[in-house]
């Protein structure tokens, strides 16, 4: 296990899709609401966890993209 | 007390007391080099690196205070969540390039990154006693989690003789610490994490259950808590305010030096990369863990005469030791309570790891002996490790809870001040050890202040420009300013003095 730092990535224009989160995530107004409803969880709620799966979604796409 | 609680609590406690010393064996490496015992030989590939950083960064002090401050606090305290989903894009675009810069000079901690670029030796011990300052109330607060689940068990909390299993479990944690290095943390993260991973699934679909969904969960929120309060029309109120705790607290998070450590014991870049995109299902664990705090309103734990003397005793911290009382056996209870105990463990052994690297490396090396040899340099790791475990332990013993938060909020904002040292500086190649040196001194100083305003106890500073209202995390304000002076004053000082030598560290 000598020091094996692996592939550098290629640079991918799909990089700059990490904005998105962070637009999402400021724009507080946008999702500070109760509808709609999704499970019994208001939109508040489900929103912002749905956000964890897109980012992580996200960070993929672009390590595929990359590699 | 709660026996059946109790003895499963203990047998797990013991079996991971066993790995942490047996990890020492574990991709055995030479212990004497602080490379191999403060970073595990940075040899952890994605999946290691994946339990450690996830036993990292979200540790027992969140597994309590996040569902407490849901309970008391109500939407607020979901900013975690937003925070949780700004760090990974961070983490995929910075810090692979800070691993690579470490790599290549033998770096430990972020102290020698700063040291390497500017070879400005006070900006570097600034860095150094921001991390170390930062991270003792971090250790305290883990330790408060601990004390919890211990109280929850019905173990008497008061006196000496109270705090007895905390001092063990402290005993037991210096003492594979120090013989096994990061091993330790890294192998037990494996075990918290399948004991979290348990538990949470099973409260998250027991209690919807026999409550019959999350709609009651909702519904039993009083409606000024359900949502964010909507500003005013002169001011962006509680918007700003979230926004920007979740910003800034995701700009300090990778900067603590417990997650430099993490980071840098990975074996790639790439095994960084790949966890941008597998450590958020530690997140929805967390937004899982989060709601707790309204199953525990929807339970009505808060009145229930049983749980009177915890509330009194933790405040809002009981609320999770609560629910689960409320509605496991014990000896599930048992394992709920074992995984927040090991969940402290874990974070607890790194944290004091990565501060023991950088008294190593940036107080006895960088000051006192700049000769010092590799095994002297891991001796002195290996001792300083267990001082800042009994400082941790006698700052909870000896000082109330409410000022180890005041002091931990003060870290965050401190720690977020190096942002432009560590991390601006792979960027912006203009900028100059003294600017930086202002910068910090400023940005801490104005935090401080603004801190000092509301006696310590409020994270939200606000500014009024031009009428219109800016509530935001305190951290945010010292960091713009900050930034500016460092900016500025690097491009006055360019005509007066050389580039930066950039002078490496030897690998060693």
């Amino acid at each position: 296990m000598a020091t094996p730092t692996g592939p550098e990535p290629r640079w991918h224009w799909t990089r700059f899709l990490f904005i998105l989160p962070f637009i999402a995530m400021f724009w507080v107004s946008s999702y500070n609401r109760v509808d709609p409803v999704l499970f019994g969880f208001p939109f508040f709620y489900w929103y912002q966890l749905l956000w964890i799966v897109l980012a992580a979604a996200i960070a993929g796409i672009v390590y595929k993209a990359e590699h | 007390m709660n026996w059946p609680a109790l003895i499963v609590f203990i047998a797990l406690f013991v079996f991971v007391t066993g790995l942490g010393f047996a990890a020492a064996r574990w991709r055995a490496g030479d212990l004497s080099l602080l490379s191999e015992w403060g970073l595990g030989g940075r040899r952890f590939g994605t999946f290691v690196t994946w339990f450690l950083l996830g036993g990292d960064l979200y540790t027992a002090y969140t597994f309590i205070a996040v569902p407490a401050l849901i309970y008391g606090a109500g939407a607020v305290g979901f900013f975690a969540i937003p925070y949780t989903v700004i760090i990974y894009p961070i983490l995929y675009l910075v810090f692979p390039r800070l691993w690579k810069l470490s790599h290549r000079n033998g770096y430990v901690t972020s102290s020698d990154v700063v040291l390497g670029q500017y070879g400005n030796r006070w900006l570097a011990l600034a860095v150094a006693i921001t991390g170390l300052v930062a991270t003792m109330p971090y250790i305290a607060l883990q330790l408060v989690g601990m004390q919890v689940v211990i109280g929850a068990m019905g173990v008497p909390g008061d006196g000496l003789l109270g705090d007895l299993p905390l001092i063990i479990a402290f005993v037991i944690l210096a003492a594979f610490t120090y013989t096994s290095g990061l091993r330790a943390p890294a192998m037990i993260a494996v075990v918290k994490d399948v004991l979290i991973y348990v538990v949470v699934i099973a409260v998250a679909i027991w209690i919807p259950y026999r409550l019959g969904g999350f709609e009651p969960v909702f519904a039993a929120v009083p409606p000024a808590k359900l949502l964010l309060t909507p500003p005013a029309a002169d001011s962006f109120g509680s918007y700003s305010a979230y926004a920007t705790l979740a910003m800034g607290s995701a700009l300090a998070l990778f900067l603590y030096p417990h997650s430099m450590t993490a980071i840098l014991s990975s074996s790639s870049p790439n095994a960084i990369r790949r966890n941008a995109a597998l450590l958020p299902a530690y997140s929805l664990v967390l937004g899982l863990l989060a709601l707790l705090g309204f199953m525990a309103l929807a339970l009505h734990v808060g009145g229930n005469p049983a749980y009177a003397d915890g509330f009194k005793r933790y405040g809002n911290n009981f609320a999770v030791p609560a629910l689960i009382l409320e509605t496991f056996p014990g000896w599930f209870a048992g394992i709920a309570f074992a995984a927040i105990a090991i969940g402290a463990l874990v974070p607890s052994a790194i944290m004091s790891i990565a501060c023991a690297n950088i008294v190593s490396r940036n107080l006895y090396k960088g000051f006192l002996r700049p000769n010092a040899t590799g095994p002297e340099q891991t001796a002195v790791a290996k001792i300083a490790s267990l001082i800042i475990k009994a400082g941790a332990l006698v700052f909870i013993i000896f000082v109330p809870v409410p000022f180890a938060i005041q002091f931990q909020l003060l870290g965050g904002l401190w720690m977020s001040q190096v942002l432009p040292s560590v991390v601006l500086g792979l960027y912006l190649r203009i900028l100059n050890g003294w600017a930086l040196l202002a910068g910090w001194a400023v940005g801490a100083g104005l935090g401080t202040w603004m801190a000092s305003t509301t006696s310590f106890k409020a994270a939200v500073f606000t500014v009024t420009f031009m009428g219109t209202s800016f509530p935001s995390y305190i951290a945010l304000w010292a960091l713009g300013a900050n930034i500016i002076v460092s900016v500025l004053l690097s491009l006055l000082l360019k005509p007066f003095v050389a580039p930066a030598a950039g002078h490496a560290i030897a690998a060693d």
